[in-house]
């Protein structure tokens, strides 16, 4: 399979604490890539350097055919293809479902386009579409306030894929939902799969033993196993650093 | 034709009804009220056009500007120039020469142009509203680091317009105009046409502000107030808008700066310190945030109570001022406006309640 992303020796350091730490790694085509390891493993750092919310100290990340994106500002990453969605759901309260996809799914972003343009007919079924996949078409008219929680997420992953990136990177998407809930989203992801390749930051593993296709484990801000679920279960160190506490 | 007529009707009656209102009782408010009366009414309609200017700032996108006073006050001066240069009839203006300033500063010149004074109210307050809002929010200044620096901006303006008295008339800023394009300003005729240009005007800002609200960039500020973050990993530029907005409202306070010196009659440092800017952000909060009717009715009724209230308790009436502005935000956070919406709400949920009990019975 065709590599999207590429990490190469990336270091993130804050006031020379290494969160990161010379890690390098790739993401296929097409796959749920799961990033995962203990509190402080840098985690959730490697989706910001990714995304742009924090500069690498050395180190770059290769996207598709664009070059090394850590030099870009984090809407120059987004038009390349890059989505990114936070742990805490957010999402826009005051404008209903419909209008917060539909900021996201207009790509012309300039001020003179967003007093002039409107959505074309294209775009408006692929809102529909999305809306449909996520399961808020019924609800599209409704302000975000009135969702659920996991109907949130649901809505903050919908205004990513709407987007039409190439790479979607999920920071716990499934925190704080139900055995339910958590089903849903890991069939979602699987649809969004078919289209884009998917990043996941998670601690839920029946979720990441049940639809994950690569597992990453970081461990202190190094790599330590990457493979597929089986392969990583196995792995002694693995085991040491993170399944063997708590009993999982 | 009926077709246009009916659309008209719903246009102006079901979904514009209050502003509707509002323009109609501006537009008659000259035969009910004394001469007097009408001139106060037309420095607070000036003062809605910024009021309009702030709420989308703050009320739209959040973004708390405690300064606005400079804006209006740079909007003032430009128009107060033209006219003290029309009064002085081609001399150098009174209160330069008690300063000793002989020879017309070069930059006053090109204002004995009314339209070039007009377009300068507007364009040097959105210039630096660009400029400011440039380097602030490009290095990611916000909430209420933003705040504190529109006051230094307030403070620092004061300061240079009393410092720079040959130039600005200092303290006492300035005053004794005669005419305008011509018109005496002491004329009545010349008065009412005045008013009725500011509410003209105010309508106009009312439309701009509407327009911009009722595209996809109103949705876009609304979502910086939101969630800045998101609406940047949704691929926009947060502070490309945010400059856009401050601009705007800038604009719009210089325009309104500029509608309130010739009916005023002076303009003077005190009008762009820090307590004018206060006031101008309590305007807009108890009018009602985030709706351009509530800006307005906001301005009006605020300053309209406070010459009410100041004209039968001399002493006291600020604090009159100071409890309604507590009482307001802390009671109803949304203002009036949000207040008349919620009524309406329980008005038409027990009209429904009521004819399901009318449907139940038969």
């Amino acid at each position: 399979m065709d590599t999207v992303l590429e990490i190469k020796d990336l270091t993130v350091s804050f006031d020379g604490f290494k969160a990161v730490n010379d890690v390098s790694t790739a993401v296929k085509k097409g796959d749920i890539h799961f990033f995962i390891g203990p509190n402080g493993a840098g985690k959730t750092t490697l989706l910001d350097a990714i995304c742009g919310r924090v500069k690498p100290a050395a180190g770059s990340i290769f996207f598709k055919d664009c070059g090394d994106v850590t030099k870009l500002a984090e809407h120059e990453i987004v038009e390349r293809g890059i989505g990114r969605k936070f742990q805490v759901p957010s999402v826009f309260n005051s404008i209903t479902v419909f209008e917060n996809m539909e900021l996201a799914a207009e790509k012309k972003r300039t001020i003179f386009s967003t007093l002039f343009s409107k959505l074309s007919q294209e775009q408006m079924e692929r809102i529909e579409y999305v809306l449909n996949i996520i399961g808020l078409y019924e609800k599209r008219f409704e302000k975000p306030a009135a969702l659920s929680h996991g109907e949130k997420q649901w809505l903050e992953i919908g205004m990513l894929f709407v987007q039409q990136p190439e790479i979607m990177l999920l920071d716990e998407p499934v925190a704080g939902m139900g055995r339910k809930e958590t089903d849903k989203t890991g069939e979602l992801l699987k649809e969004i799969a078919k289209d884009c390749s998917v990043v996941v930051v998670e601690h839920d593993m029946d979720f990441v033993r049940d639809f994950a296709s690569t597992v990453t484990v970081l461990h202190e801000g190094t790599l330590l196993v990457e493979g597929d679920m089986e392969e990583v279960q196995k792995d002694p160190r693995v085991i040491e650093v993170y399944l063997g506490r708590g009993g999982e | 034709m009926l077709e246009i007529v009916a659309k008209i009707k719903e246009y102006f009656l079901k979904r514009n009804a209050v502003i509707s209102i509002i323009f109609v009782l501006l537009c008659l408010a000259p035969l009910f009220l004394s001469d007097f009366r009408i001139n106060l009414l037309g420095k607070f309609v000036a003062f809605a056009i910024l009021a309009l200017g702030i709420d989308l700032i703050w009320g739209y996108t959040g973004i708390l500007s405690l300064g606005h006073g400079v804006f209006f006050g740079l909007g003032a001066y430009c128009m107060a120039m033209y006219l003290k240069l029309e009064s002085s009839a081609g001399k150098v203006p009174d209160f330069m020469s008690w300063s000793g300033l002989e020879v017309m500063p070069w930059f006053w010149k090109p204002f004995a142009s009314a339209p070039f004074a007009l377009t300068m109210a507007i364009l040097i307050p959105v210039l630096l509203a660009m400029i400011i809002g440039y380097l602030t929010f490009k290095n990611r200044i916000r909430g209420v680091y933003f705040t504190i620096l529109t006051q230094a901006l307030s403070i620092i303006f004061v300061v240079l317009f009393i410092g720079q008295q040959a130039y600005t008339g200092g303290t006492n800023g300035i005053t004794n105009f005669k005419t305008i394009l011509g018109f005496s300003l002491s004329d009545p005729a010349t008065k009412l046409s005045l008013y009725y240009i500011a509410v003209l005007l105010l309508l106009a800002a009312y439309v701009f502000c509407k327009l911009i609200i009722d595209r996809r960039i109103g949705r876009v500020l609304v979502a910086i107030r939101d969630g800045e973050n998101r609406i940047r990993f949704s691929g926009y530029n947060p502070t490309v808008y945010k400059v856009f907005v401050y601009a705007i409202s800038a604009g719009l306070a210089g325009l309104a700066g500029a509608v309130y010196v010739p009916q005023v009659g002076i303009i003077s440092p005190a009008e762009m310190g820090i307590i004018p800017s206060i006031e101008m952000v309590s305007w807009v909060a108890i009018g009602g945030r985030g709706t351009l009717t509530g800006a307005i009715i906001g301005a009006v009724l605020v300053n309209s109570l406070k010459s009410v209230v100041s004209e039968s308790f001399p002493d006291i009436w600020s604090y009159f001022i100071g409890i309604t502005f507590i009482v307001i935000v802390i009671f109803m956070p949304s203002g009036l406006v949000g207040i008349y919406q919620q009524i309406k709400k329980v008005w038409r949920n027990s009209l429904l309640l009521k004819r399901k009990e009318a449907a139940m019975k038969h």
